[in-house]
């Protein structure tokens, strides 16, 4: 039976190195099929986190040969199986273990962001025109992936002043929501940070739901950042109302 | 003992953050209750994000004759009468509330013409029932429920397993566990316990459930003395991916067959003609199970052993709109364009109708102060639950369970922990540390679900069945000797050791239930009993825990009230 090594990394926050394993390779076998293998036959403390095996839950996401990717969704006949394949946990977030990293982080984020708030005397209806917009923000698995990629969190470390792509995805879906009446745009602004984002579109090409993140979250939402910030008459229009005395 | 181990106070404490978890502690929250929710995962990973079709919930939006006693009657003949009227009554009553709330909280369902939340067909539904997004209806709902609840300030413990319930006397004192990550030991006082834990699919081969579906919740509550109904009903899906192996059981939504997938065996026969004429491919979940497994056996399926699912009669745009899901999973993980060709699909085990005895409207347990919702809990689906029903058992039994079990937490006096209990919890977690033989956890779980896959299936028989017993009692012996390797740092052989253990008790509760069961009913099969027997058809299971055995018994199915035996008659 024909066979693949991975180079899994293992270790801690102390330290750790990539170990080689040998896995055989059954058709139409994807990398988190082969850590099952690892875990099962070779080592059997070797921490990943899974959960539906499916594409769906955006639990099991790693670096396969360098690049973010969902291991669920990675079959091993796409990758050059004469060669090793290495598997490394998400560089953004900090180690726990072996291929676990500690995403907590995203979540005290996702808490700062004010919830949906409807607007009052609201009957309901809307279009399948006006919901589809939102729906692709809802898809959103959170793999965290895009944080993973996103050069300002990965290499700059902007993690205090800056979201990062999933929550421009999660507030554009709130934006966009039909009947939503609240504007998180200053929030944006100030304490989202999106000004840091220069639309390299790297979160873009990770994404494993294909959400258009840069074109139809971020650039939309700079947009708006900008039409009621930084728009020059309605910056002279603001002047003069505060000079105005009123 | 606080200071020993890490501990928090609840009034309310809910073990599972999947849809029924969640819309459980979003109601005690509201209620005013202190709640924390305790998952195995991390938060919006739960189980519910793979729900696909939709929630069924007779909103008549789509079909303006539809109501919730249609669904009523639905729901009841689905489950062959063996389900608890009055959890089908409120379900089917309160469904489209449940459904328009998740609405008001953000939700962004698929829409009518008129604007409207949209509805599709759905099998053994007379009307089109289910509000949906696409094929990712279970993601919205959690994500949703995910957002209220963080805005209204839930307290999560994530990635935190629960090993032990506590008592104080009869009444329930508060559970032991661990967390994940660390291996450290955590105590959680609580006046109210709401399991909300989800099925036992893990304990089959081929299922289309994730790692953490062990019946965890369903052995905790046996543990404490809580009792355990209709457990030999495991629902098979029909659709599950066959090929390849590495896919074998992830779910192919019903709603292919909602949108017109039509079913066809290799020599190209539209079979459900011959099982089911009237309803076809939308007939219920246990009839296409079989029909596909019995095309299979009599040597009429294709090549790896299943039977073809074709969408592509639709128009391509149509299919990816409505089912982008199974779209990409067919294309990326099988090579298969579902817009151009058939899918190779075949039954996988999918859901247990069978949990924790629940009163209807409060879904307390034997135990006071347990509390069980969704999967978990028993008596809504009777014998076989239709498609759709499951994401609306959530919200209205979650809404339930929550609003109860805060009403309980609020009339009863704060419980004292059981030092002796919690000694004991920590005892048998760190066991398998300690032993110096004895083999790892997973050659054993892979021979449980090898032994329920070939004995405990959609066809059982009692020779089949006495042996998964012996077969059982054996792997319970290797458990107990069960070893470990490595540190308690996030250590999945360790995590593996514990569910293990939630497994194989779920294992036995299925096997001597079915073994009781000497009928064939809903996905109840049995092989030696092929009919329906009427003595059985008023019996509801019992297990409940006698020292260190199990102990069966029937009970009556709750007799309906005149009015809705009359409904029942007349919508015929």
């Amino acid at each position: 039976m024909a066979e693949a090594v991975l180079a899994v990394f293992r270790g801690t926050r102390e330290g750790g190195t990539p170990v080689d394993y040998r896995v055989p390779i059954a058709p139409g076998m994807v990398v988190l099929d082969a850590l099952h293998y690892i875990q099962g036959h070779l080592a059997p403390d070797l921490a990943v986190r899974w959960n539906c095996k499916a594409g769906r839950c955006g639990s099991c996401s790693a670096e396969v040969n360098g690049r973010p990717r969902l291991t669920c969704k990675t079959r091993l006949d796409s990758l050059p199986t004469d060669k090793t394949i290495t598997v490394a946990p998400m560089k953004t977030f900090p180690l726990i273990k072996d291929l676990v990293t500690d995403v907590s982080w995203n979540y005290q984020v996702n808490k700062k962001i004010p919830a949906f708030s409807p607007r009052p005397g609201t009957d309901w209806k809307m279009s399948q025109a006006d919901v589809d917009r939102a729906q692709e923000f809802r898809k959103c698995i959170e793999c965290f992936l895009c944080q993973d990629v996103c050069h300002v969190l990965r290499d700059h470390q902007k993690q205090e002043h800056y979201a990062g792509p999933r929550f421009f995805v999660r507030v554009a879906g709130l934006e966009m929501h039909p009947l939503d009446n609240l504007s998180r745009i200053k929030s944006i602004k100030d304490q989202m940070g999106i000004g840091f984002c220069n639309i390299t579109k790297c979160c873009t090409e990770v994404c494993p739901e294909s959400i258009h993140i840069t074109d139809n979250a971020i650039i939309p939402l700079k947009e708006r950042v900008v039409d009621q910030f930084y728009d020059p008459l309605v910056w002279i229009a603001r002047k003069f109302r505060r000079s105005g005395g009123t | 003992m606080n200071e020993k181990y890490e501990t928090h106070e609840h009034d309310v404490l809910i073990i599972g953050a999947g849809g029924a978890g969640l819309r459980a502690a979003v109601e005690a929250l509201n209620q005013g209750a202190s709640v924390g929710v305790v998952c195995k995962s991390l938060l919006g990973k739960a189980h519910t994000v793979m729900a696909e079709g939709g929630i069924a919930a007779a909103m008549a939006n789509v079909d303006a004759g539809d109501n919730w006693r249609t669904h009523f009657c639905d729901t009841m003949r689905g489950g062959k009468f063996l389900n608890n009227w009055r959890m089908a009554q409120l379900h089917a009553q309160e469904a489209p509330d449940r459904v328009r709330e998740l609405e008001q909280w953000g939700a962004l369902f698929d829409r009518t013409e008129s604007g409207d939340i949209m509805q599709r067909a759905f099998g053994g539904h007379s009307f089109k029932r289910l509000c949906h997004v696409g094929d990712r209806t279970g993601l919205e709902m959690i994500r949703t429920l995910q957002d209220r609840g963080v805005s209204m300030g839930i307290d999560v413990y994530m990635e935190c397993t629960v090993t032990r319930l506590l008592k104080d006397g009869d009444r329930i004192a508060g559970a032991f566990g661990y967390w994940r990550e660390q291996g450290r030991f955590v105590l959680f006082k609580a006046k109210s316990i709401v399991i909300a834990t989800g099925g036992i699919g893990k304990a089959w081969k081929i299922t289309s459930n994730s790692w953490e579906y062990t019946g965890d919740g369903m052995a905790l509550a046996y543990e404490a003395g809580a009792e355990l109904m209709d457990m030999e009903f495991v629902q098979f899906h029909p659709t599950g991916m066959v090929w390849p192996p590495g896919v074998q059981g992830i779910l192919v939504t019903e709603a292919v067959r909602g949108e017109g997938g039509i079913l066809r065996n290799r020599l190209g026969e539209r079979f459900m003609e011959k099982y089911d004429p009237k309803k076809m491919e939308l007939s219920t979940r246990d009839v296409v199970a079989r029909s596909i497994y019995t095309e299979v056996r009599e040597g009429r399926g294709t090549e790896h052993g299943g039977a073809y699912l074709d969408i592509s009669h639709k128009p391509a745009d149509y299919v990816k709109r409505k089912l982008p899901g199974m779209y990409h999973q067919f294309k990326e993980l099988a090579d298969v364009d579902i817009t151009s060709g058939p899918m190779e699909v075949g039954p996988t085990c999918h859901y247990v109708m069978g949990g924790i005895r629940v009163d209807a409207e409060s879904t307390q347990a034997s135990i006071p102060g347990l509390f069980a919702a969704g999967e978990a809990a028993a008596g809504l689906h009777g014998a076989n639950r239709l498609g759709g029903n499951s994401l609306s058992d959530l919200l209205v039994f979650g809404r339930r369970a929550g609003a109860a079990a805060a009403k309980h937490a609020k009339e009863t006096a704060t419980p004292t922990l059981d030092a002796a209990q919690v000694e004991e919890a920590a005892r048998e977690i760190l066991a398998p540390f300690e032993r110096r033989d004895g083999e790892g956890p997973y050659e054993i779980h892979r021979e449980l679900e090898n032994t329920l896959q070939s004995l405990v299936g959609i066809y059982r028989n009692e020779e089949d069945l006495n042996r998964a017993l012996t077969e059982i009692e054996r792997l319970n012996e290797r458990a107990s000797r069960v070893r470990v390797e490595g540190s308690r740092l996030f250590n999945p052989g360790w995590h593996l050791a514990r569910d293990l253990k939630s497994m194989l008790t779920v294992a036995e509760c299925v096997t001597r239930c079915a073994l009781a069961r000497k009928e064939s009913r809903g996905a109840h099969s049995r092989l030696d009993f092929p009919e329906y027997d009427a003595a059985w058809g008023k019996k509801n299971n019992i297990i409940v825990r006698d020292g260190a055995g199990m102990t069966l018994r029937q009970i009556p199915v709750r007799e309906m009230p005149e009015e809705l035996q009359q409904l029942l008659a007349d919508q015929k």
